[in-house]
């Protein structure tokens, strides 16, 4: 069977899979639609919480951006992870114990505030919505290479699947497909890995191909060594050396850290479950999950690296693999012969270079490059579409709760009864639906780079805010609105001032202390605790009452709010 | 629970977790990212210390850290007899009230 079909065939079986389930778990009730009746186990919630947090970048972008990074890739690695340190030991457990449904709900009762509670859902929308673009956008990808279909029928497809199981079933549905498309993309992702490994190495875990010797047919030697060696002949930097600055490696790395434990959709993840222990032994599980894909995709970078290398340099260009040709169509690989030779010249001085390889189709082509079965190939597609959905659907819900529940309910129409409320939860969803759409078929130029930027802002507006409000009992909403404000308009003026309006300047020495936009937020959260901190001390404290809420969600267990 | 023990409570609670980050700081910012060149003088297989450190290593502490956590915390739940477990019920009552649909 050819590879259209095998795609056509898991795409299908997983679909009905997500809608089957969607059916199974229709949402009654606000609680339900919010935060799954707060009822899911916590190993399946560490599964859910690993399938909304890897999305289209995890699963296709980031073995490939790895591999052309080389060892400054750690940031994304580390990065990626640290964040759920951060998230089980600073946030978790005493978010779950406030019990409520959303993260504006928290900001705004522990600031007692309509106006931090507002700031708050203008960040978690902001945030939430350049977020989802990334994923339409992936899942439009997808589509085009492997189902071949145009972008737009593939991008209404995915709209439509997400569309069904998210306005059915809440959070609920979100949960459980969830679980599903992580048993999917885990599945894809590890085994096209492991063949490659076996391939490559002979050694079936590929966390320890990646340091073990290529067999005979690739030459023997280390593989990392043989990499570098290659790399260093070819003019491109070496792979396991550093190119970027030590303090912006840092600073990226930071903001990566504390913009994954400010995500609101990571942060909802943890009111599904039942108690505070649960809360805490979900972060572990998702981190368990998500790490068997974080330190399976260095690996797969190493390989795809490696095969690319061995397979296009100095090969005559009338000699070349299907897959490449296929990839042309796309225009992700694009080969200029300058100097006329028919062969293909793959270095790394770009005067010479003949060859323009798009980041993001390592990890979809990696089979193809490998000479995989035709089956493995389609479920990396299957794959894909299941880390791009699962994660739009996790942020759509949260678009849909910042707007239904927060500012409608909360802020300006406390009176709605519970069924009106889930009215318009759900057709909040059905509009985020469409707009993401739109944007995923007519994509600004921006919206790649804005995604990375999502956890600059979310680095430098909900964490510090989240933070100080369990840590810090003196904290009140004067202090707290001001650090949000300084930190989120910083970080989003600094991005603005080296992305749009002096791109000129975007190099190591037009940066403050040589920090790039990408680590940006990490300034941002410091930016947000100084000035929160300073503007606390000269304003009163908070009322009694919020101070009991401090005392109260930070003893787990006892009375259980809701 | 007295405001003493809860007090203490939140103590230890702080103890355990700077600690925790700590050791999160030290694996992560220090030896994947400011001594990484130092550590690469060192081997481990076909890796080189520092670059698996910062691409392997320091993931795999991230985990144990959590469990670390949840084990140390359980203890301390334990220890001031916080039983949380039987929140889980009252929760499903409450939540059922809503199923009517």
């Amino acid at each position: 069977m050819s590879v259209q079909i095998w795609t056509f065939v898991f795409v299908f079986l997983t679909f009905g899979l997500y809608i089957g389930i969607a059916i199974w778990s229709r949402a009654g009730s606000t609680s339900e639609f919010y935060v799954a009746g707060s009822d899911v186990p916590p190993l399946a919630n560490g599964m859910a919480t690993a399938a909304d947090w890897m999305s289209a970048a995890s699963f296709i972008s980031m073995a490939g951006l790895i591999s052309f990074l080389g060892r400054d890739g750690t940031f994304y690695l580390m990065g990626w992870t640290g964040g759920y340190v951060l998230l089980a030991l600073l946030l978790a457990p005493y978010l779950r114990k406030f019990g409520k449904f959303t993260v504006p709900d928290f900001i705004g009762d522990r600031y007692y505030s309509k106006t931090a509670r507002l700031i708050a859902v203008f960040c978690a929308i902001t945030i939430s919505f350049v977020y989802v673009c990334g994923q339409m956008q992936g899942a439009g990808i997808v589509f085009s290479r492997f189902l071949e279909v145009d972008i737009t029928t593939g991008v209404v497809i995915g709209m439509a699947i997400v569309f069904f199981y998210a306005v059915m079933g809440g959070m609920k549905g979100i949960t459980y497909t969830q679980v599903a498309q992580y048993c999917v993309l885990i599945f894809a992702f590890m085994v096209p890995a492991i063949f490659i490994s076996i391939l490559m190495t002979g050694i079936p875990i590929p966390q320890l191909g990646f340091g073990a010797e290529l067999t005979e047919a690739f030459g023997g030697g280390f593989l990392l060594d043989r990499l570098d060696g290659m790399s260093e002949e070819l003019g491109f930097a070496t792979y396991t050396e550093g190119q970027r600055s030590t303090q912006d490696v840092f600073f990226i790395t930071a903001a990566l850290m504390f913009g994954t434990a400010g995500l609101p959709h990571v942060i909802i993840r943890f009111f599904t479950v039942p108690n505070v222990r649960d809360a805490r032994r979900s972060a572990g599980y998702a981190l368990v999950f998500i790490a068997i894909l974080y330190t399976t995709a260095p690996a797969v970078a190493a390989f795809a690296r490696t095969n690319l290398i061995n397979t296009v340099d100095n090969v005559e260009y009338s000699e070349v693999p299907e897959w490449f040709t296929k990839w042309e169509a796309t225009n992700l690989i694009a080969f200029e012969d300058k100097n006329d030779d028919g062969r293909i010249q793959y270095v790394g001085d770009p005067e010479t270079n003949e060859l323009n390889v798009n980041r993001d189709i390592m990890v979809l082509a990696n089979p193809e490059i490998a000479g995989l079965p035709n089956w493995v190939v389609a479920l990396v597609a299957a794959g894909a579409l299941a880390a791009a959905l699962s994660t739009a659907a996790g942020l759509l819900l949260v678009i849909s709760t910042s707007v239904a529940h927060d500012f409608m309910k909360r802020s300006f129409m406390p009176t709605i009864t519970e069924r009106q409320e889930l009215t318009y939860a759900r057709i909040a969803i059905f509009v985020a639906v469409l707009i993401a759409g739109y944007v995923g078929i007519n994509p600004p130029a921006y919206v790649a780079q804005v995604v990375a930027y999502a956890f600059g802002l979310a680095a430098a507006s909900f964490f510090p805010a989240i933070v100080l409000g369990i840590f810090q009992k003196r904290m009140n909403k004067h202090g707290a609105i001001a650090g949000m404000v300084a930190g989120f308009l910083f970080t989003a003026f600094y991005i603005i001032y080296f992305k749009t309006l002096n791109p000129a300047l975007d190099n190591a020495d037009g940066w403050l202390l040589g920090i790039s936009p990408e680590g940006i937020g990490t300034f941002g959260t410091l930016v947000n605790l100084l000035v929160a901190l300073t503007v606390a001390q000269f304003t009163p404290e908070p009322p009694e009452d919020v101070q009991q809420i401090v005392e109260n969600i930070r003893l787990p267990g006892e009375a259980v709010a809701r | 629970m007295s405001d003493n023990s809860a007090q203490s409570y939140w103590k230890s609670n702080i103890k355990i977790v700077l600690s925790l980050l700590a050791v999160w700081f030290f694996i992560s910012f220090g030896c994947g990212i400011l001594l990484v060149d130092f550590l690469d003088n060192f081997r481990i297989g076909g890796f080189k210390l520092g670059f698996w450190i910062a691409q392997q290593g320091a993931i795999l502490v991230f985990v144990v850290l959590i469990f670390v956590y949840i084990y140390l915390m359980d203890k301390l739940d334990d220890k001031y007899n916080l039983e949380t477990s039987n929140s889980n019920q009252a929760q499903t009552q409450s939540n059922s009230e809503g199923d009517a649909s």
